[in-house]
């Protein structure tokens, strides 16, 4: 049986997968990204992610926008999109573009 | 004049502390071709000419995306029975509602999975009794349901739906669940629930020939483990142990009347499939009372909410806040007490019973079934 682990790297391109999707709660007040059995309430700051992640631009480039936006430094906004794209890889809601 | 303002104020404010519902299980019929020992309908099943029309499911849906409901889960019965499948997913899907279709695959074509995509339905939830044609399909009693599910399986990858496998295990088929896990993989599910048999309605009946084996039970948390690890990224495994077997109950449903709630082919709503065997409850119907009303108001709904329902040990217990006093409805089958402590806790004064009367029917040799409605 082969099945193979996704890898996320700052060159992975990704999008939400079929079945996945990101919608205003208007009952609770909250961002939620819904999935099989999953509801995950998202804070403004992994809204931005989720909602950057294109299945074009790579994380490296999804870092660097937010970066200048807010003046911060690249390195550790990269790092903080790579662990956050990571887990959602785990957890079979993403796409694997490249 | 006062009385109802302190009345509506009191009920005001309890509805604050009362969580909107998160998920809603739409039990659309009991039809169904199978016939499985341990089917989660009620004994009594409702008839086709009491089921609730297009047009009030689909009310029933708008109230609750109105109330909060993000998960609708459109189950049976086989939903696929319900010749308006396609519309309701597309009213489901146009009010926001995350539509997840729970199905045996018996009643769906590839045009008709073509036409779910279409209508917006995003995801599937396969069920499968076993991992071959023979075993699978003496568990279902419904002769060729495996070949169809492997078809059903493969439309619906192919129109972009993402595949959950769920199996229901037992002592007849626990050492499969390898299989089953491959059996996952191979139909590119992105996901499997493997859930061991709760013995309410049709399986209670099939106690002693699905009871599991507390070695069986062990093995199977093994094969779990290292199967989640193996396949990490590829396939989300969630899987429900034999709570016969633990030493704390199951937070059943999340809590009662916490997170979701049930509502049957015929409109009455229910906090959990098998609350109606609970005799002391009465409950309300779509037909006669709104969504809302039921779940912030009603009694039944009210009955095990919160705490102060609880008897000792769980009162003063450390873990309610954890399982919530387990399951209301294993309480009444075991203890013949709702209320009573959940007997599987070690806690529970019927626990020594319970653990022998287990070991006894797990060591029953007949595997002879009572099939659903036969």
């Amino acid at each position: 049986m082969t099945a193979d682990a996704p890898v996320i790297s700052g060159s992975s391109v990704v999008k939400l997968a079929r079945g996945v999707r990101l919608r205003e709660d208007p009952v609770r007040g909250q961002m939620v990204l819904l999935a099989p059995e999953r509801a995950m309430a998202l804070d403004e700051i992994a809204v931005r992610i989720v909602q950057a992640l294109d299945g074009e631009r790579s994380l490296d480039r999804i870092a660097a926008g937010f970066a200048a936006e807010f003046d911060a430094p690249v390195a550790e906004i990269a790092s903080d999109v790579k662990a956050f794209v990571q887990e959602l890889a785990i957890r079979r809601m993403l796409e694997i573009v490249e | 004049m006062s009385d109802t303002l302190t009345v509506q104020t009191h009920a005001a404010r309890d509805s604050l502390r009362i969580p909107p519902p998160m998920a809603m299980l739409a039990e659309l019929t009991h039809r169904c071709p199978l016939a499985c020992p341990y089917c989660s309908n009620p004994i009594e099943l409702t008839r086709g000419n009491e089921e609730l029309s297009t047009e009030e499911w689909i009310g029933v849906f708008r109230q609750a995306a109105a109330l909060g409901v993000l998960h609708l889960h459109l189950s049976g019965g086989e939903p696929a029975a319900r010749r308006d499948l396609v519309e309701l997913t597309q009213a489901a899907a146009s009010l926001g509602l995350y539509t997840n279709l729970i199905t045996s695959g018996v009643g769906l074509t590839e045009a008709r999975i073509g036409s779910l995509a279409d209508a917006g339905l995003e995801h599937v939830q396969l069920s499968i009794q076993g991992v071959s044609p023979e075993g699978a399909d003496r568990i279902s009693g419904y002769k060729g349901g495996y070949e169809r599910k492997i078809a059903v399986a493969g439309w619906t990858t192919d129109a972009g739906i993402p595949l959950t496998l769920n199996a229901v295990c037992h002592r007849q088929n626990m050492s499969e669940i390898d299989a089953m896990i491959d059996l996952a993989i191979r139909l590119k599910a992105r996901r499997i629930e493997v859930a061991t048999v709760q013995f309410h309605g049709w399986a209670e009946r099939n106690k002693a020939a699905l009871m599991p084996t507390r070695e069986q039970v062990e093995r199977a948390s093994e094969t779990v483990t290292k199967a989640r690890e193996k396949y990490k990224g590829v396939l989300v495994i969630d899987y429900v142990p034999a709570d016969y077997y633990s030493s704390y109950p199951k937070a059943c449903m999340g809590g009662w009347g916490r997170v979701g709630l049930n509502v049957t082919p015929s409109g009455r709503v229910l906090p959990c499939h098998a609350a109606e065997t609970i005799p002391s409850l009465s409950f309300e119907t779509v037909r006669d009372c709104s969504l809302a009303e039921i779940w912030y108001e009603s009694d039944a709904f009210n009955a095990y909410r919160g705490e102060d329902w609880m008897p000792e040990p769980c009162r003063s217990c450390e873990r309610k806040k954890v399982d919530f006093g387990g399951c209301r409805c294993q309480a009444m089958a075991l203890a013949g007490n709702a209320r009573a402590t959940d007997p599987v806790c070690i806690r529970s004064p019927l626990r020594e019973h319970l653990t022998r009367e287990t070991e006894r029917l797990s060591a029953t040799a007949s595997t002879d079934l009572v099939y659903r409605g036969r």
